[in-house]
Order: structure tokens, then sequence, then C-alpha cells
């Protein structure tokens, strides 16, 4: 089903400032896996819950097909929703659990008692957690109660799949695990699936698309690759991967650190001060014919690599470059790099 | 629970098999406290004589206050006609205003625990009113407003309802003293287990009412329980706005403690103890129900909830 948001705005009561949501707009195609990824406070968790009518805006609307949602109750919209912390219910079994969405139905609309007990079990084979109907939620893991728990949102086979930080609550081995389960669990069942996280590699590596939020606002929606590749704001350059920035001015349709002219083209913005934002591959160190003079500040060992922080002389800010760990290099040397690859933005953008 | 692990956790290291002294390893602590051993038992020793003088002596006294006269007079005194109208009353009154403050108590918890609004913290102070006051006082406030010259007495006289010195009155005034019993111990549970189940249940398609009874009421049903048994002793117990209201009308309007009071200034101290008896088993049962809740879902109680 597709899914789509129109102009969300949403402030909570008695909060003052900015409202948590402000025109967020969204289209999710049927069947896609979506991650709403930013920093806390950016609205990601709000959107997720307007979509699942758990917070109603101020304005906008929500459409679930052809069809606006916005009027309709929670119960109505037959969303899944996952918390982060998982929200089992802790005086029933993982069974009673699972079924609770069926039993809870009208009569006329309740599965059959065996059908239940069938669904309980294939969906407990899905979560591979086949032998755990008649445990209690306090005597799991937290992995397993968010199994259990996206096994109970399924149960009542919902038009939509909404996770709110579903492995935030968990260790950095179980939420890769998880990840990838989930990621198999969508291959299998199809849902179109909607995630809330703020960790950018949970994003990037489980999402067919990535919506990277800031300020009530969704930034930048599009493939990994797109928001990764091409951020389309100074913001999701800095939070989604690594990136240094460094000021330029643009002159001519050329951009300039100090007096020494850039190779890198310049679209279409205004003269004056700009900021250059460069990836830390994007950075090689070499003479060339537009090698810019640097100093090596401080070194690290990150993994195979090792990571130089440098100044461009001639210019404010450090930015972090990769270069290879067996390169002889020390803290103190004068080296000169050139910029492969960037993108800059007015400095107007670069505040936001 | 936090005392109960605490305990628990050098059992478990004694258990462990690759230790030669097991028994001793919680022994080797060093010493949180500097006392000399000579201190900390004089210490102890004052703790228990106190505890045996002001709380223990009276329990027994009671009993064998009532029962000085041998088991026979001590029936004969409880099935009295007044005593056991008494006795008949308090019943009456608990099992009107218990319920009456459960019904109360858990939608006021609710109402604060899982929704935000102005003048919240203005209601939480009022439910704490009844605490904070003195019973005769809330007592007082009833006969101003139900007595003969009250504000709604003479209208409601007129239409043949008696108020104050009669059952309603004592009804009225017990559930105002008990009213924080229940909420008191809802709101901090219901706060921390927050919204979250209920908005579970409510987009797997329950509605209102099945949240409330198959999510809400199993969450606090504990805590329920433990505020009901609390709300239940205090509201038999209760003494001083009953005696306001009640006007000591001798097998109608005398609940329990009125009854001793009575019957203990008449120089029947059988007939006051045996009484009173009562109401100190009600004390100790009440006290082991709580202890037995507490042991067992001490988790699912608010207070002992590990945070």
């Amino acid at each position: 089903m597709n899914i789509s948001a129109r102009n969300i705005v949403k402030a909570y009561d008695g909060a003052t400032g900015r409202p948590a949501l402000n025109g967020a707009s969204i289209d999710i195609a049927s069947g896609e896996l979506v991650a709403l990824l930013g920093p806390s406070g950016s609205g990601k968790t709000t959107l997720l819950r307007v979509i699942a009518g758990l917070e109603i805006p101020q304005s906008g609307s929500v459409f679930f097909g052809d069809e606006d949602a916005s009027q309709k109750s929670v119960q109505d919209r037959r969303v899944g929703f996952v918390f982060q912390h998982y929200a089992l219910f802790r005086h029933l079994t993982v069974a009673d659990n699972i079924a609770f969405g069926l039993n809870v139905r009208e009569r006329a609309r309740r599965p059959a008692q065996a059908e239940i007990a069938k669904r309980i079990k294939d969906l407990l084979e899905l979560v591979q957690m086949a032998d755990f109907g008649k445990r209690y939620p306090s005597e799991l893991s937290g992995g397993q109660r968010q199994r259990i728990a996206l096994a109970r949102a399924l149960a009542v086979e919902p038009k939509v799949l909404l996770l709110d930080e579903p492995f935030g609550a968990l260790d950095a081995q179980v939420r890769r695990d998880l990840r990838r389960w989930l990621r198999d669990i969508h291959s299998r069942t199809g849902h179109t699936t909607v995630f809330v996280t703020h960790d950018q590699e949970e994003a990037l590596e489980l999402a067919d698309r990535v919506a990277v939020l800031s300020n009530g606002r969704i930034e930048q929606i599009g493939t990994p690759d797109e928001v990764y590749d091409s951020p389309a704001s100074p913001f999701v350059y800095r939070f989604v991967g690594e990136s240094g920035s460094v000021p330029v001015t643009l002159r001519d349709g050329r951009a300039f650190i100090g007096e020494r002219r850039l190779s890198l083209p310049v679209s279409s913005l205004p003269q004056g001060a700009a900021n250059l934002f460069v990836r830390p591959h994007d950075v090689a160190i070499g003479e060339g014919a537009d090698s810019l003079p640097a100093r090596i500040v401080a070194l690290r060992r990150s993994g195979a690599t090792r990571r130089a922080e440098i100044a461009i002389h001639g210019a404010a800010g450090l930015i972090e470059i990769e270069t290879p760990a067996t390169a002889t290099l020390r803290v103190g040397d004068d080296i000169p790099v050139r910029l492969l690859a960037g993108r800059m933005f007015a400095t107007d953008d670069a505040a936001r | 629970m936090h005392e109960a692990s605490a305990i628990a956790h050098p059992q478990t290291q004694a258990h462990a098999p690759d230790l030669a002294q097991p028994a001793k390893v919680a022994r080797r602590r060093p010493p949180v406290t500097t006392e000399s051993p000579l201190v900390r038992r004089l210490l102890v020793a004052v703790a228990i004589a106190f505890l045996a003088l002001f709380l223990l002596l009276p329990l027994i006294v009671v009993f064998a206050e009532a029962l000085k006269n041998g088991v026979g007079a001590y029936f004969e005194a409880l099935v009295e006609p007044d005593a056991l109208a008494s006795i008949r009353l308090t019943l009456l009154v608990a099992a009107i205003s218990v319920p009456l403050n459960l019904a109360f108590g858990i939608a006021a918890a609710w109402c604060i625990a899982k929704f935000e609004f102005w003048g919240k913290s203005v209601l939480l102070t009022l439910i704490d009113l009844p605490f904070s006051i003195s019973p005769v006082v809330a007592g007082l406030v009833y006969v101003l407003l139900f007595g003969a010259q009250g504000f709604f007495g003479p209208p409601l006289k007129s239409l043949g309802i008696d108020i104050i010195f009669a059952v309603p009155g004592i009804v009225l005034a017990t559930t105002f003293v008990t009213f924080p019993f229940v909420a008191r111990e809802l709101i901090p549970l219901m706060e921390q287990q927050g919204v979250g189940d209920e908005e579970v249940a409510m987009t797997l398609g329950a509605s209102g009412l099945q949240t409330f009874l198959r999510v809400t009421l199993p969450n606090i049903r504990w805590a329920l329980l433990y505020g009901v048994l609390l709300c239940n002793a205090r509201a038999m117990g209760e003494f001083g706005a009953v005696a306001v209201v009640s006007g000591r009308i001798r097998g109608l309007t005398t609940t329990m403690p009125l009854q001793v009071e009575i019957s203990y200034n008449e120089y029947q101290a059988v007939a006051a103890f045996a009484v009173a008896s009562l109401l100190a088993l009600l004390a100790l049962v009440t006290l082991a129900a709580k202890a037995l809740l507490e042991s067992r879902y001490g988790d699912e109680l608010a207070r002992k909830a590990p945070r």
C-alpha cells in the first residue's frame, strides 16, 4: 500500500519554539522499506506516530493508498507498530501477545481459535522462535522480545509496518543480527515498512530509501547511494557519513581558497562566501597542478586506514582525510593535497 | 525487590563451585560501619525494646484484655446487639466507600499518569488533601455542608434524606478520608509504565474499553490490590471524621472504633477490647497480605519497582 504524508505540521501541547514537524511530506511506495533518519528532536518519531494515528497533526494529511486516512482512528488505520522498548504485555504469554490483535476483534471478524493458533505458530516460525509460545516476556532477551513484538504487529495483517527505533535498546551484536533478519523478513512478507533510526549505518544498510530529517522537515529523500554520494544540503553532508568543510570564496564562476583557484565545478551559487564539503576519501595526498599546501595536525588509526586531520593553508577549519596505514606521515608535516570531489553550499545554507 | 536481590547476590556467589570456602565469602567483605560490636548490639537492643514497648506490647494487651474473662465472655461481648450492629455498620461503610475509592482512584491515577493537561499539579495536590487535613476537620466540613443549618442540609431534609448523624454521612466522611490510598498507590506505577502498552493495544485494534480491561488493569492489578487493602484498613479503622458526623446513636450510627470508645468510657473493658481485638486482627491480616504482595509481586508495585 502506498503511504503518503503531506505538509504535516505538528506542535506538541505546551511546547514552545518550533513545532516537532514543520511541513514534512513523504511518499512511500508499496512494499518499500524506508528509513526515517535524523538526530534526536528532528521529528522522525513524530512523523511515524502521525502516520500511525497516534498523534493528530495540526495540519496536513495522511493517505493510505488513495484513501485519506487523516480522520481515521488508530484502530481503523490497521498499522503494525513496534516500539523501541517492545511494549509486550507482561501478563500475557508470547502466544497470547501475538494473538492479542485477533482476540480483541468483534466476534464476526475474529478468526476461529484453530485459525488463530495456526497463525501464532506460523508467525513464531517466521520470527524463528517456534518453541517460545508459552513463555512470558520477562523470560526473553531484548532481541527475542523485539522479534515477538514484530510478530504481534504482523498478526493483524497490517497495511503498513511502522518501527520506532526497533533496535535502539539492543547491544551492537544483536542489532546487526536483527538488522539482517528484518531485511530478510521484509523481502519475504513484502510489507510496506517505515522505520525510525538515528543510526546512519543502520539506515543505509537496511533501507531501500532513506529520508533524512532535520528541524521538523525532510531534508532529503533518496536511495542510500543518493543520500551518501550527493547530499542535498550541508546538514545531510554532515549527518550522513563523515565530512569536513572548508570556507571558500566564489568569483567569476570559480572557487578560491585564498588566492588559489580550485578545479572543482561550482554549481549555480551566488558570488561570495561559500562552504566546500568533502568526504575523507575525496582528498588525496599528492603533487599536481591543482594541489594545495596543507599541514598534518593529528593522526589516528582507524581500521585498515589512517585518518589525518589537516589544515589547508589559508583556510580556516580542519578536514579529515584518509591515508593508507602504511604511509609514513608525522604530525607537523607539510604535504600537498588534491581535492578530488566535493560540493559547495552557500554560507547561509551551511548555517542551517 | 532491591533488598531481596542484594541479599540473594552473595548466595549466588557462594554457590559458585570454584570457591574453596563459599559460605564465608559474604562475610569477608570489609564492614561498612566502624562502631564497636558493643555499641552495635546496644543500638539493636534499644531498637528492639522500643518496638516491643510501643508496638508489640499494646497488641498483646488488646488481646489479653479482651480474653481476660475467658473465651465465653469474649464472644458474648461480640454478639451483644450494639457490638454486632457496629460490626455490621463498619462492614457496610467499607463495602460502599472502598469500591467508590477504587473507582475514583483508578480514574484519578489514570488521568494523571496518562495525560498531560492544565492544572495537573493542582489535582495531584488535591488528592493528597485528605492526608494532610485533620480527620476531625474533614468531618466538620461535612456537618457544615449537610447538617441541619448547613448548605445542602435543609433541602435534602425536606426530601426526607438524612446525611449527618446517619449512614450516608459516615460513608461520605470515610470515603473522603480514604480517598488518596488507591490513587497514591497507582499514580507512580502508571507513570512509570507510560502509555506504550496502551498505544500498542490501540494499533492492534483494541477499543478504549478493551485496552483498559485487557492491558491497563492487568498491568496495575497488584498495586491496585495493595491500595485497596490499605484503603480498607483505614476505612474500617477511621475514628475522627466518623465521630463528628455519626452522632453516636447506639446500634445505628456507631462504627467499630466508636463502639470501642463508648464501651471503654462505660468501663466495659472486655466489650471494648473484644471489638478492638477485631480491629487489631484486621490490621494484622492487612499487614500479612501487604507483606505477601510485596514479596511476590514487588516489581509490580510502584514503590519497590526497579528504576
